[in-house]
């Protein structure tokens, strides 16, 4: 049996004792922590203790020698994780001491991989546990969530705000125009998320399918997929229900607006629309495995958002409602080429070519600031070409947050749940410049009101 | 009510970390951190069926070991113990099931599980469960936390074992 690295022994020397356990001429486990000392050139450990009849560490089989610290932090939960066990034999006592010779070594340290990737790593042995359960079980046993929260990990929910912006804008530009009707306004909203729900539950199916989503350890709040399909907390055949409900809701509310509004404008948008939202993900075109699905989302959720709610309003399209979708458009792009970056090692092992599997850490930040800061030039020149409204100048205020993003990104871009803060500041990135944007247009309508 | 002396009993009662050994299927002891829920009679453990394997060995072979060793996770106390006793994983619905048995002491000795239960959404398969439920059959104590010389004996009542 082959020894353990010298860097096994080196770590166990760092914990304060160790616990040796051996399995007793009963059958019974028998565990008991004792002082001890490492010996790296020996390739051994010293082990003081046990002392006593009852606890004679025998010989004659394999024993289990373990490092263990896990700090517990009453009121917090625990940190600083990290355990070492060691297997090997125990040779007879010498001046009190009992030498330790590990064959084999296993353990886990959260500074080197963090608890959520660690979890996720187990999720196959969760599944074939599950699995086995049911076989012995004679039924299906499966982790389960309650309703509300399945709908929203299932349908990535709290994204929505990347439909809500583009779409009230498009309405606030039409209002300034004189257009506002409140019932087509909420029929485009809801619309409008159902589209974007749908697509988010594809992008999972195909992501899972694909493989894209089982070989990302690194998950988080804002990457990864819902996992919904990985984690068996539904079938694909349930997925699939759930996803062609949602496009069917979309495809008939977009029917009743362009009936409803007569327009064959919107028609035209909304199948680009659909066109663009299947061939993010779906094959053959698979947009986002080629490196596009930045340019994708940007005209999804940017001129076609806009431009699709204000041709609700109004049945046409103008100038100004894609000059103010163009800041939209670019952060929203913007959200999922920053979530990209931790997803890009199981991304490029899925064959999935997106802009941080493809381009290397600087270039990625780089490319970051320069769009980020597009997305207030086009505002400024907006509002200097007499597009937009001057208030719309309110937007220039989230600027720092651009900066708080690039730092983040460029500090922590090989750390995916370091990431995670930055990746929820760039969200908000969006949404205050779309909100902020929004005031804009509502100072301007309030200040025409009134002039 | 149980056998175990009231010094065990205490640290059983305080310990944050304690250390539960199993039998692998190739013979061989392996050792797992997790913290110990006592109810008077018996040792309650759990694990999430992420890190199932242990729950695997047990139900291959039910003997067990648990470790009471470390001060820090026995609040500066300095008495150490080891529990030897069967096991029996509780598995029904891994989704409620722990919750109805061991929350109320899980709550009672680490109460952050409550604010860990309501993210239930971002990691539902930390929160799919199996309960261990331990019946102590001997114990070692070492009321100065000193291995270094041989511990108390005690073996359970028949009655306990049966």
């Amino acid at each position: 049996m082959p020894g353990v690295e010298a860097g096994q022994l080196a770590r166990l020397a760092t914990y304060p004792f160790v616990v040796i356990s051996w399995v007793d001429d009963a059958g019974y486990p028998v565990s008991v922590a004792t002082a001890f000392a490492v010996d790296q050139a020996a390739g051994t450990v010293s082990l003081t203790g046990p002392v006593g009849d009852a606890v004679a560490v025998p010989t004659d089989r394999e024993v289990n020698v373990l490092g263990s610290h896990i700090r517990p932090t009453p009121g917090q939960g625990y940190d600083e994780r990290r355990y070492l066990q060691l297997w090997g034999r125990a040779a007879a006592v010498v001046s009190g001491r009992i030498a330790f010779t590990p064959a084999q070594a296993w353990g886990w340290d959260e500074a080197e991989i963090p608890f959520f990737e660690y979890s996720e790593r187990s999720v196959p042995q969760s599944r074939r546990y599950l699995a086995q359960l049911s076989e012995e079980q004679g039924r299906t046993v499966r982790p389960r969530l309650s309703l509300g929260w399945l709908l929203l990990r299932t349908t990535r929910l709290p994204f929505l705000s990347a439909t809500l912006v583009p779409v009230l804008l498009g309405i606030a530009v039409a209002a300034r125009h004189g257009d506002f009707n409140w019932w087509l306004a909420l029929v485009t909203i809801l619309g409008a998320s159902f589209a974007h729900l749908g697509i988010n539950v594809s992008n999972d199916i195909f992501d899972t399918l694909s493989g894209a989503d089982e070989a990302n350890v690194n998950p988080t709040q804002f990457s990864g997929g819902s996992r919904v399909l990985i984690y068996d907390l539904l079938t694909l055949r349930q997925l699939v229900a759930l996803d062609l409900g949602l496009f069917g809701g979309a495809a008939a509310i977009g029917l009743y607006l362009v009936w409803a509004t007569a327009s064959q404008t919107l028609l035209l948008i909304g199948v680009a629309g659909i066109v663009l939202g299947i061939a993010y993900t779906a094959p053959p075109v698979k947009l986002v495995y080629r490196g596009l699905g930045e340019i994708a989302v940007a005209i999804g959720f940017g001129p076609i958002m806009v431009l699709g709610a204000y041709a609700v309003q109004t049945g046409s399209l103008s100038w100004e409602a894609s000059v103010a979708s163009l800041p939209v458009a670019i952060l929203v792009a913007l959200i999922l080429y920053v979530n990209e970056i931790p997803d890009r090692v199981g991304d490029a092992a899925a064959g999935k070519r997106t802009l941080p599997v493809r381009l290397s850490a600087d270039v990625v930040t780089g490319i970051y600031l320069v769009l980020a800061l597009a997305a207030f030039v086009a505002v400024g020149a907006g509002v200097a070409g007499g597009l937009l409204p001057i208030p719309a100048l309110i937007a220039l205020a989230a600027i720092p947050l651009v900066f708080r993003v690039y730092r983040g990104i460029r500090q922590n871009y090989g750390r995916p749940y370091a990431l995670m803060a930055s990746m929820g500041v760039n969200i908000n990135l969006h949404l205050y410049v779309g909100g902020l944007l929004l005031v804009g247009y509502l100072i301007a309508i309030i200040v025409a009101a009134f002039t | 009510m149980g056998w175990l002396p009231d010094p065990v009993e205490r640290l059983l009662e305080i310990a944050l970390v304690g250390e539960l050994t199993v039998v692998r299927s190739d013979g061989r002891p392996i050792t797992h951190p997790l913290i110990p829920l006592y109810d008077g009679e018996r040792i309650l453990m759990h694990s999430s069926t992420l890190f199932s394997r242990k729950l695997e060995h047990i139900k291959r072979d039910p003997h067990v070991s648990v470790s009471l060793s470390d001060p820090i996770a026995l609040n500066g106390m300095y008495g150490r113990a080891t529990i030897q006793g069967t096991a029996r994983v509780i598995e029904d619905d891994p989704h409620a099931q722990w919750e109805r048995l061991i929350l109320d002491l899980w709550r009672k000795k680490e109460p952050v599980i409550d604010a860990f239960l309501k993210m239930r959404v971002a990691l539902p398969l930390f929160f799919e469960r199996a309960v261990i439920e331990i019946t102590p059959e001997r114990c070692l104590f070492w009321a100065d936390g000193d291995t270094g010389h041989a511990p108390e004996v005690m073996v359970a009542p028949r009655a306990v074992v049966a």
